[in-house]
This record gives C-alpha cells, sequence and structure tokens, in this order.
C-alpha cells in the first residue's frame, strides 16, 4: 500500500460525488480580493544542494560564540547514544497514537518517564508532559484554581523567570485569574518574605509560586515560604530545574516536619536540560507532578500501570475523563498531547545517566558557575550582586550597563549573559552568567580575559571584531 | 436489567432523584437509569458545603470508567452536608443509588418553589420514551 492519502483517481471520486469540479471550487466562497495568489518578496526556490550550502554559509557568519547564557535553558553535555536511540524507528514519533493501547511501547516510556519525574521531584503523580516550561507553569496556575475554587489570584514573585510569568498571565488571565507579583529581597536576591506576608490578606490567594532555584540562581527558603503558603492556605507550585534535584531537596519533602503538611502540592519546570538541545529555543517539554489528591485537576495525558484480562502487566491511558475528548468544554485543560519525542530523549538520557551521573552533572555545574563567578569579580567593575547559595547561575552587578558590554564580549566570541536590565531594572546593572559542565577551565580563562578587555574600553566602545573559534 | 423508579421520590430530566427531608431539607442523588448507563463509578467531585446553588446548576461531577457527567441540582438552596463516604467507595452509587449513595443534602430555606419536579410515574415514562 503506497503512503499517499489520495491518489488523483480518489479526488476526482470524492469530487464528484458532492458535484464538485476541483479542489479550488470547495474554497469558492473565500472572496477573491482575500486571496493571496504569490507571497511578496520570496525568493525563487533552491535545490537542496543549495539550501545546504546557503545554511552552511550563514551559520559560520554567526561564528560560535562560548555560551554563558541560562535564564531558563541550559547547555549540557549530552551523550551520542540519547539522539541515536531516540531516533530510531521504534522511538521516532512525535505523537501519542490515536489508538494508544496498540503501542505498548510508547506507553511503558511514558509511564517509566513518570515514574522518573516522580522520583526526581519526590511526587506522586506526573503526566506525560506539557509543551514547555512557561506553558507549565501556566497550566499549573489554573490547576490550582480549579483545586482552590474560593480565590482566583496566584502569588508570583519576581524571582520567578520573567518570561513564564508573563506566559502564565497571558494564557491564564483570560480565565479571570490575577496575578499578584511579590518583591526581592535586594540583599539576598531571594524571594522577600515580607513582601509575601503583607501581598495578602488571609485566603484571598488560591497558590505561591516558588521557583528553586530561582531566576537569578539563587537557593530560595523553601521550607520557611512553604511552611507560610500551607499555613495560609495557599497551594504552593513549585517551579524546578530537574538536574538541580539530583542534589537539592525535592519538592515533595519542603516544608517543615512539624508543619504536618509537608511538600509541594503542583511540580512543574522546563524539561530541556534532560537531554534536549538548546536548537535557538525549542521544541522542549514541560513536566509536571502532584500530589494524588489534585491528580483530577492535572492537565495533559497520564500512563497507568494495569493487567489485561489474563493477568498479564500492561499500560494503558487513565483517568481520561478529565480530558476534552470526554469532557468537552469542561476538560481540565485544552492540552491533550505531549512532547513525546523530547520526552523520549529526557528518559533515554536519564537512564543513561543514572541518580549518580545526574547528581555529578549538578554538581560539577555547581562548581562551575562559583569558579566562573571568581574569575569574573576579580576585574575591576564586576561584582556579585548576592552571596546566597546559588546553583549554577549568578547575577553580576556591573559598574556601567551591561547591554554595551555583552556585546563587546560578543565580538570577542563570548555569549556572556542574559542582561537583567529590562526585566530586573531594580537590581541596577546587573546580568545574569551561568557556566555548565560543558565549561572547562580554559573557557572560563577565555571568558574572564574577554570581560577584562571589555571593561578597559572606554564606556560605549565597543572594540576590534574577533571571534573566538576563528 | 430492570431498573428501580421508587414511588416516593421525585425526579428530573436530567436523572437526578430528590428526597423531600421533614426539616426543609432535600437529599440528592442520581437514578438507577443513570447508574446503569454511566457503568461502574471511580470517582465524585462535590461541592462545598455551604455553596449557595440556583436550580439546574452544574454542581457535582460523576466519573466513572467510561464518561464524566454533571449533575445538576434539581433545587435552589445551600449544601448542607454531602456524603463523604463517596469519596472512598464511588461505587456505593452503582450498589444503593436511592439510599448509602446519595450525594448531597440541599437546604431550601425560604427558597421559592421550583418548577414541578418529574413523579416516579413521569420520570419512568420519560426514560422509556427517551429510549
Amino acid at each position: 500500500m503506497p503512503f499517499v492519502p489520495h491518489t488523483p483517481a480518489d479526488v476526482s471520486d470524492m469530487l464528484s460525488a458532492i458535484g464538485a469540479g476541483s479542489i479550488d471550487e470547495l474554497f469558492d466562497e473565500i472572496p477573491e480580493a482575500l486571496k493571496a495568489g504569490t507571497l511578496h518578496g520570496l525568493p525563487a526556490a533552491l535545490r537542496e544542494m543549495e539550501v545546504g550550502r546557503l545554511l552552511t554559509e550563514r551559520a559560520a557568519a554567526d561564528g560560535r560564540l562560548l555560551n554563558f547564557i541560562g535564564a531558563g535553558a541550559y547547555e549540557h553535555h549530552i551523550p551520542a547514544p540519547v539522539w541515536a536511540i531516540a531516533t530510531r524507528g521504534e522511538f521516532y514519533s512525535a505523537y501519542t497514537p490515536y489508538q494508544a493501547e496498540a503501542s505498548q511501547g510508547t506507553l511503558q516510556l511514558i509511564y517509566e518517564y513518570q515514574s522518573m519525574i516522580c522520583a526526581l521531584t519526590g511526587m506522586e503523580a506526573a503526566n506525560a508532559s506539557l509543551y514547555d516550561g512557561a506553558s507549565a507553569l501556566a497550566e499549573a496556575c489554573l490547576m490550582a484554581i480549579r483545586a482552590k475554587p474560593e480565590s482566583r489570584r496566584i502569588l508570583i514573585p519576581r524571582t520567578v523567570n520573567p518570561v513564564y510569568a508573563k506566559v502564565a498571565q497571558t494564557i491564564a488571565r483570560h480565565q479571570n485569574v490575577e496575578f499578584e507579583s511579590t518583591a526581592i529581597d535586594r540583599r539576598t536576591g531571594r524571594t522577600d518574605p515580607d513582601a509575601l506576608k503583607s501581598s495578602i490578606r488571609g485566603n484571598e490567594a488560591a497558590a505561591l509560586v516558588i521557583q528553586q532555584p530561582n531566576f537569578f540562581g539563587n537557593l530560595e527558603e523553601i521550607d520557611e515560604l512553604t511552611d507560610w503558603a500551607h499555613a495560609n492556605r495557599l497551594l504552593v507550585i513549585a517551579v524546578v530545574n530537574p538536574t538541580s534535584l539530583a542534589i537539592f531537596k525535592p519538592p515533595g519533602e519542603w516544608g517543615s516536619e512539624e508543619s504536618g503538611n509537608r511538600g509541594a502540592d503542583i511540580v512543574c519546570g522546563e524539561g530541556q536540560p534532560l537531554g534536549v538541545p538548546l536548537a535557538s529555543g525549542g521544541p522542549y517539554f514541560g513536566f509536571m507532578a502532584t500530589r494524588l489528591a489534585h491528580i483530577r485537576q492535572m492537565p495533559g495525558r497520564i500512563v497507568g500501570r494495569t493487567v489485561d484480562t489474563e493477568g498479564r502487566p500492561g499500560f494503558t491511558l487513565t483517568l481520561q475523563a478529565r480530558e476534552q475528548h470526554i469532557r468537552r468544554s469542561k476538560a481540565t485543560s485544552n492540552i491533550c498531547t505531549n512532547q513525546g519525542l523530547l520526552v523520549t530523549a529526557a528518559t533515554i538520557y536519564l537512564s543513561l545517566l543514572g541518580p549518580e551521573g545526574l547528581e555529578r552533572v549538578a554538581a560539577s555545574c555547581a562548581e562551575r558557575t562559583e569558579s566562573l563567578v571568581q574569575a569574573l569579580t576579580r576585574i575591576p567593575g564586576v561584582a556579585a550582586a548576592f552571596e546566597t547559595p546559588r546553583f549554577h547561575e549568578a547575577v553580576l552587578l556591573l559598574d556601567r550597563p551591561a547591554s554595551p558590554v555583552l556585546a563587546a564580549l560578543a565580538e570577542r566570541g563570548i555569549a556572556g549573559g542574559f542582561d537583567l536590565g529590562a526585566s530586573h531594572p531594580e537590581l541596577g546593572h546587573a546580568m545574569l552568567v551561568c557556566a555548565t559542565e560543558t565549561k572547562l577551565d580554559q573557557d572560563i580563562d577565555a571568558y574572564a580575559r574577554a570581560m577584562r578587555d571589555a571593561m578597559q574600553l572606554p564606556r560605549g566602545e565597543r572594540g576590534r571584531p574577533r571571534r573566538h573559534h576563528e | 436489567m430492570s431498573e428501580q423508579v421508587p414511588e416516593y421520590l421525585q425526579y428530573t430530566r436530567t436523572h437526578e432523584w430528590v428526597r423531600d427531608l421533614a426539616d426543609g431539607q432535600v437529599e440528592i442523588g442520581i437514578t438507577d437509569h443513570a447508574q446503569q448507563a454511566l457503568g461502574d463509578l471511580v470517582f465524585v467531585e462535590m461541592p462545598q458545603v455551604g455553596r449557595e446553588l440556583k436550580a439546574g446548576e452544574a454542581c457535582a461531577v460523576v466519573e466513572s470508567v467510561k464518561a464524566a457527567s454533571d449533575i445538576y441540582s434539581p433545587v435552589a438552596g445551600r449544601v448542607a452536608a454531602r456524603n463523604d463516604e463517596l469519596a472512598k467507595t464511588p461505587e456505593l452509587i452503582n450498589s444503593d443509588p436511592y439510599g448509602a449513595g446519595w450525594l448531597m443534602r440541599v437546604d431550601r430555606g425560604s427558597a421559592p418553589a421550583d418548577g414541578p419536579l418529574l413523579t416516579a410515574a413521569e420520570y419512568a415514562q420519560y426514560v422509556k420514551e427517551a429510549g
């Protein structure tokens, strides 16, 4: 059977059955004035060889910057087997099949993935993934409102990734969800507990978002924040970096033992660090986990392990009654898909590294970032903004605006960091830097040399262009 | 399987039953016909006690292995009690829809009388015609 959906004969049969002369006739009701005959400005088609050459030249013109930018997407070493296995025919499908149970292998992989996310986060149930970290937070906020319908307000401190906060607001505001932003403690670079305490009265918010490590790489006082939220009858939404969970307390154990209500209620985050390449910003995947008590409010697909009529183990999509093909407009979410291929890569990545391997990656990232901060803060005009314990990112304060410095670094082959000027002007001339396990001593030295040059330039001058790998 | 439609209850076209309790409260559940159509129930989502309901308002969800359905309050009033046994054993609705499988009690207070509910005979006829 050819994998061509409709042969010319099929098309002509179908057209004659409905009395249409051509495919174009089916679109007759669109006024001519609205039809674009040609796309203006589109160059002539190129052959594959020509496209390959053009893109190779464009990539060379960009150079290969040494990357020290994190801010939500992280450059990690991806062992070669990850994508060699993920792209095998048995796995290489981006979608759960419609007759899902016919694909036991796909379902088992998703089940193993969910189990790994539960193990990392310390939570009871995980879904089969969402689009990315930012939309996962939006879904977590909507989920919190469903679980606690007496409030429609979410507290989202300015220590949370500003892109995540914006995406959550964009998605949720049309469902009458209000977001209240609370201040950063300027001394520690953490969520300001006093600002938080004065932000709500009584039972007026549904949930508090806690990002750990926070957007600045700093470690929040998660136990105190969790206890405070639960004492005020707020749910806790944890936004976490999955790599960091190899060395930090899992959200399922946040809060003090004496509180009697330990653990975040909803956990979400960006899965990209687990074997997904940076790839200019996507596709990535979001992960989400929760307590069993809230599982029916969780969006997305869930794979369960069960037995068939003969008692043999098998896998199935479960709790589908909350999904839109059954609940229609009353579904918990309009998300009914998952990022299958990326989840496959992440599952293989975690399987290959194991708990010890992931712990070594996380520890190496933390150590590399400390080396980077030490090297850069020896340069006059560069200081660490906070002395708070951190994971693999740090805020640097400069004696001048960050943007021209970053431009001068780029001309020296260094992608030096994320300019915080636009998102967090209250921090002053601040930029966010990150070093993962991919950065060797020589890379950190190269960054420090380039930074020394950039800081010696008269302010505003960008210096002579030079690329690192040329 | 034959469906029970007890004479002493009133009914809605959305398959809820209503039992008048002496103290101005009514007890609400789903009919034998409804539980048979839904199949094995696995979860019930209930309103908070104290919530004010309008007649006809979606106020609970019953979920079976194959579907999830809204429950519409047959009367206006305030939720006075809910059957928390169902959180652990939703199958009580299958085994005893008119007894241990009750969903909630609503305090009608001084709410005006609602549109007429169906008698057992009317409901049985309605189910038969809807076939």
